[in-house]
């Protein structure tokens, strides 16, 4: 049976430890001349993106060729493969194409699930699905503070994290909440009660460390690490916001309230970002943004995924020397 | 003429139970004496039914047949095999065929399907509004001639509260029931599941409780102005169920229903996203279920409807949000219920009662009766059979039903309509039609 990963819920938090620490072994690697190492010769991944995703995707593409597996990209818009196919036809068609690793992103929550229960020999690796998990994204926001907080001489354990914005439809801040849970850190998320659910208060499923905040200041004074969450233009039709412009009057993360309410505060961004809606253009481009670093080490985190997956699989014969 | 003789007898319509011996003779009960009063008649088929409980045929208010139109998921057929296999001897199928059962020739149909197979009588319920379109109203005088029990457009809730209470007016003419799927769909809004924070972990959107109770809320007012009958499908709520006791209370002409898997499962059971513990309205959570399960026991829910919705497994077997609602339900919810009767949370009669005489009357139904004079239709139970819903058990064309795999206790073991046995030994017999 392959090992999968599905999300960061579940995990251990040796494992969590474990991915980082492989992770930071493999920024070593993108800093080569050639970028470049065996581990993965021979074995095959499969990049299957139903849901546009330019940055995922390659980056997950860049992890592979990195590890020297043959990757093959299917996305959804372009692939005849995907058109009017069933997720359980798909599910036969890589059942025969039998890949190493599946890399999935899909817009309905539970699908990379439905695909690892049906591929016998296949790792699948969540790459997004709607708004249940991202667990490549919170690996790589973690191995960011991780390196940005040992500069400080600070663990990743310990530390206020506000995440803000539309936490209702999001992967990211659900990952990354598991993630923080791990590490005994607080989490808060902050935003409007239409966007922050009150379901998340089920302390008997999200825990005792998880606090929600309706005032942007509030939620985020003191905070060591802010994660803006992305704004999705159709909340506004679907009633969750009455417009993007009183969204941001009240939760764009600006200079201004960073400065006064949590002035030793690094910002992540899991991007694209709307500049001016969730997050101002001073803060992403200014010197608490860790958002350039998330790219980097997004590409790093990707590789110790895939070589963990790719190498616990049974069609490995040759030693896995990094 | 049948005897049946040697079981207890459970009679809810008389509150009566113990030995007592039935006599039918053609498609009528004869009478009902005490037991061995029959053993002197001559020339009369005996059934032995000791160690079994005798019941009034149970009554299923709420099936999807699926015929004509969804042949594939379901036919008149195979739900009424499916049907007496669990021991039902009439059930309501929905209107929402294709073509919807909005006119006398639909109805005709499916009446005409159904006596042919000769097992479970299958009693129409015609659509409320053409086509399920919430906009026009059906031919109601024509539906009720050709055979219609009660109105529904199920699936749908009824948008249009002028079209309810006209509705409900027109059918103060007609005494039939107006049979509500009661959901707010601005309020369910596309969920798949309930809103909960098992939904916001799993990252699924949700149906909140809510939206099912304010529709309640608005029927219930709606027959206390109008004075018409009101049916409430498949109560998933402890508020929903709250408001009808309160209805019930006030002297409101309310009846109600509420399936075995509302009351057998929460929405835990939902697991890794599995289809099919996906239904309308959906699993909750362990207090609504608590709630119903009250509202069977007290009677504020009159009966145990199945929602039988059969679906093809293309339909199961994809993404969850993508999965059709409903499962399977014939077959299984005399077990289920039983469960409860051997945990002490719900007696035997009340049992017995919420799965005949509760749903005959609620749709003023000639049935749920074992008294000289009534039809002919009778369960006997065989309360301590031990047996797994597996899947060549399933008799319905579909097999989507979480229970697969579930040991079982109790079955129907004989089942007679019209004075026919269509079930002996657990086994079907055909009817040659
Ligand atoms: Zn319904």
């Amino acid at each position: 049976m392959p090992r999968h990963l599905l999300g960061i819920e579940g995990m251990s938090r040796e494992e969590l430890l474990q991915y980082l620490d492989n992770a930071e072994h493999f920024i070593e690697v993108s800093g080569r001349d050639i970028k470049k190492v065996p581990a993965l010769r021979g074995k095959t991944i499969v990049n299957l993106f139903l849901e546009p995703s330019t940055r995922t995707r390659s980056s997950f593409e860049i992890a592979g060729k990195r590890l020297s597996a043959d990757t093959i990209n299917i996305s959804g818009s372009e692939s005849s493969v995907v058109k009017g196919e069933t997720l359980l036809d798909t599910a036969k068609n890589l059942e025969a194409m039998a890949p190493d690793v599946l890399v999935i992103r899909h817009r309905e929550s539970g699908a990379p699930h439905f695909l690892a229960r049906r591929l016998k020999t296949t790792a699948v690796v969540n790459a997004g699905d709607g708004a249940h998990e991202h667990p490549t994204q919170a690996l790589l926001d973690l191995l960011t503070l991780k390196i940005h907080f040992s500069k400080l001489g600070r663990d990743i354990s310990g530390l206020k994290v506000a995440i803000v914005g539309d936490v209702r439809h999001s992967r990211v801040a659900r990952s990354n909440l598991w993630a923080h849970r791990l590490l005994g850190n607080k989490v808060t998320f902050v935003g409007p009660p239409t966007l922050v659910p009150g379901e998340f208060r089920d302390s008997s499923i999200f825990g005792n460390n998880l606090h929600l905040e309706a005032d942007l200041a509030r939620g985020i004074e003191g905070a060591d690490v802010i994660i803006c969450l992305r704004m999705q233009l159709e909340r506004q039709s679907e009633h969750f916001v009455p417009s993007l412009e009183e969204y941001s009057h009240e939760y764009c993360v600006s200079e201004r309230v960073l400065s006064r309410y949590a002035p030793n505060s690094v910002v992540l961004h899991p991007g694209p970002a709307n500049r001016g809606t969730e997050v101002s253009s001073e803060v992403l481009d200014g010197p608490r943004s860790l958002v350039s670093e998330q790219v980097t080490h997004g590409v790093a985190v990707r590789m110790a995924v895939l070589f963990t997956l790719a190498a616990g699989s049974p069609s490995t014969n040759q030693e896995q020397q990094v | 003429m049948i005897v049946i003789s040697g079981g207890t007898l459970i009679d809810p319509s008389a509150q009566r139970e113990g030995e007592y011996d039935l006599l039918l003779e053609g498609a009528t009960i004869k009478d009902v004496q005490k037991r061995g009063s029959f053993s002197e008649l001559k020339s009369v088929r005996i059934i032995d039914a000791r160690g079994k409980w005798v019941t009034p045929g149970f009554v299923d208010l709420h099936v999807h047949l699926r015929e004509p139109g969804f042949e594939w998921k379901e036919t008149i057929k195979s739900g009424a095999e499916a049907a007496v296999l669990g021991g039902y001897t009439s059930i309501c199928c929905m209107p929402n065929t294709r073509p919807t059962n909005d006119c006398a020739e639909i109805a005709k149909f499916i009446l005409d399907r159904g006596r042919n197979t000769g097992l479970a009588r299958v009693l129409p319920i015609g659509s409320i509004s053409k086509a399920l379109q919430g906009k026009e109203m059906s031919p109601l005088s024509e539906l009720k001639s050709a055979g219609c029990v009660a109105f529904s457009d199920d699936g749908e809730p009824i948008w249009d509260a002028g079209l309810m209470r006209r509705s409900l007016e027109w059918c103060l003419m007609l005494d039939l029931p107006i049979s509500c799927h009661e959901e707010d769909k601005h309020l369910s809004c596309g969920g798949c599941m309930n809103e909960s924070g098992l939904s916001t972990r799993l990252g699924l959107k949700g149906i909140p409780g809510v939206a099912e109770d304010v529709m309640i809320a608005r029927d219930i007012e709606l027959a206390r102005f109008t004075g018409g009958r009101v049916h409430i499908c498949h109560v998933s709520t402890a508020r929903g169920t709250e408001l009808i006791r309160r209805a019930k209370a006030d002297g409101i002409r309310i009846s109600a229903e509420a399936t075995p898997h509302h009351i057998v499962l929460t929405e835990e059971a939902i697991g890794e996203y599995d289809t099919n513990c996906k239904m309308s309205p959906p699993l909750r959570g362990e207090a609504d279920r608590l709630g119903v399960l009250a509202g069977l026991k007290d009677g504020t829910i009159d009966a145990l409807a199945s929602d039988h919705a059969p679906h093809e497994r293309d339909s199961k077997e994809v993404e969850f949000a993508k999965a059709s609602f409903g499962i399977l339900g014939l077959q299984t919810s005399l077990p289920l219920l039983l469960d409860f009767v051997r945990q002490g949370a719900i007696s035997r009669m009340r049992a017995i009662e919420a799965l005949s005489t509760g749903p005959a009357k609620a749709f003023k139904l000639n049935a749920g009766r074992l008294v000289a004079g009534a039809p002919a239709d009778i369960t006997i139970i065989d309360p301590d059979y031990s047996w797994t819903f597996r899947k060549e058990v399933v008799r319905s064309l579909s097999l989507n039903s979480p229970f697969i795999g579930r040991q079982m206790r109790g079955i129907a073991d004989t089942v007679v309509v019209e004075g026919r046995v269509v079930v002996d030994g657990q086994r079907l017999i055909s009817q040659g039609a």
